[in-house]
């Protein structure tokens, strides 16, 4: 019940920071004040910032405490292991999850503290006065190692969203016999927009779709 | 047909056990899995060697008493049915077998393939009953009871209470059996006085007895015998909302 409430939001704020990242393809005004207008937010953006950060910290506790019990649950496991239905994603939940957790922990301190790349400090400001993220996300992503963990954290995302996303409905009670194969597919098929969607950005930028708006 | 096994031997609860191989031929396609285990046994007791303990009963997948796990599947490879109801004209002729006990904590080995259930009884022992007044059956059209209703609470009671969904559960978790037991009787007439502490007691014994928790990945499902969906587990956490949110309100 926790995880599945705690999922939630974290997938509600995967969709939000998609839409946001989207913007670059509109162009760099747009991007750089959109992010302009969340620094303004201010205390309101710390706020949301220290929620999901709660939200990932119970959701991430309350996981492994109950992946402990289910360990202690079968104490001398199988010689042979066939499984008919359980799927991949759904059996290596933990694993995808901390592998997420740790691109995560790197994909702050790149573009968010900006602590990985001295580059990102030499940006001017864009003609409007904006810090510019579009430059910094563009000059990011063409270094193949950044993109390549990138995607490979979304990977895992996917892998993991592909349970999750439609897993938690069952837990609060919301399914029933009809339902739960819909669930399922609609669960698969979101987790794998979510991968296109962000995975685009890097792609476009190392085809040369998606130019720096400065030179460096 | 003939085959080669592996089947876990182990002399009781304490001592370590290991897979021990075994050879058994010129078996009909049409022989059970539960009868060539007895053709097995048989054939040890003329060696003077311990015959393999094992579980069964009615031998027609209504009692749920046999539970192996075989080639690493509850109940083995031919679902939906118990090992009673699997015949060697499933396997292929010459295959080598691995035959296990149900692995689950909660239901420690007695004795090679036989295991304790008991702790699916204490389950039931929380709620999994109706409080009536015994006397002669009262008048049949007293209670009524919607059709959809009375299909469902069917569905739920075909559960056998074999274990198969806590040993093929990657967290031997028990959640389809109690899941089964709660929506049984929440949704008939019947069971509605005590609804709201059946589902909080049986879910509080089902967690003490030390099974695991649900992750929704339906492996249970696909390995049951009375083929109980796991939606009933999505009913069984409504009750459960229900249950505790009315106890919260001081209902």
């Amino acid at each position: 019940m926790i995880v599945a409430v705690t999922g939630i939001m974290l997938i509600l704020f995967v969709i939000g920071h998609l839409l946001g990242n989207l913007q670059i393809f509109i162009g760099p005004d747009w991007i750089n004040g959109y992010s302009q207008h969340l620094r303004d937010l201010g205390p309101l953006l710390w706020a949301i910032r220290l929620f999901l950060l709660a939200a990932v910290i119970i959701h991430i506790y309350v996981t492994i405490q109950l992946a402990i019990e289910n360990r202690h649950a079968r104490p001398e496991p199988y010689q042979d292991r066939q499984y008919v239905k359980a799927t991949f994603a759904s059996r290596h939940m933990v694993v995808s999850g901390l592998v997420v957790l740790a691109f995560i922990a790197y994909h702050l301190a790149h573009f968010t503290f900006r602590k990985t790349d001295a580059r990102f400090a030499l940006l001017q400001p864009d003609r409007l006065g904006h810090y510019d993220v579009y430059s910094m996300m563009v000059y990011g992503f063409q270094n193949y190692l950044v993109s390549g963990f990138y995607v490979l954290g979304l990977f895992l995302l996917t892998l993991h969203l592909s349970h999750g996303s439609s897993s938690f409905f069952q837990s609060l009670g919301l399914n029933d016999k009809k339902l739960t194969p819909r669930l399922a597919l609609g669960g698969q098929i979101f987790a794998w927009l979510v991968f296109i969607g962000y995975t685009s950005i890097p792609v476009a930028v190392l085809l040369g779709l998606v130019k720096p708006a400065q030179q460096l | 047909m003939n085959f080669k096994l592996k089947i876990w031997r182990q002399p009781n609860a304490k001592s370590p056990g290991k897979l021990v191989n075994y050879e058994v031929r010129d078996l009909s396609p049409h022989t059970s899995f539960l009868e060539m285990l007895d053709i097995l046994n048989e054939d040890l007791l003329r060696r003077a060697e311990e015959p393999i303990a094992f579980d069964s009963d009615c031998r027609e997948g209504i009692c749920g008493t046999c539970s192996l796990t075989i080639n690493g599947e509850a109940h083995g490879p031919d679902h939906p049915g118990a090992v009673c109801e699997l015949y060697m004209r499933k396997f292929r002729d010459r295959a080598t077998i691995m035959v296990e006990p149900f692995r689950v904590g909660s239901f420690p080995i007695v004795k090679d393939l036989v295991i304790d259930r008991s702790a699916l009884d204490r389950i039931v022992q929380a709620g999994g009953f109706i409080s009536a007044r015994a006397g002669s059956a009262p008048e049949a059209n007293s209670i009524l009871v919607p059709k959809h209703d009375a299909d469902l609470a069917m569905e739920a009671a075909a559960c056998i209470g074999c274990g198969a969904c806590a040993a093929a559960c990657p967290n031997g978790s028990a959640m389809l059996f109690t899941a089964a037991k709660v929506s049984h009787l929440a949704v008939l007439p019947q069971g509605h006085p005590e609804r709201d502490n059946r589902v909080l007691k049986m879910v509080r014994v089902m967690d003490a007895e030390g099974f695991g928790n649900c992750t929704n990945t339906y492996e249970c499902e696909a390995v049951c015998p009375a083929e109980i969906r796991a939606s009933f587990i999505a009913k069984l956490n409504r009750e459960y909302a229900r249950a505790s949110m009315q106890r919260g309100a001081g209902e």
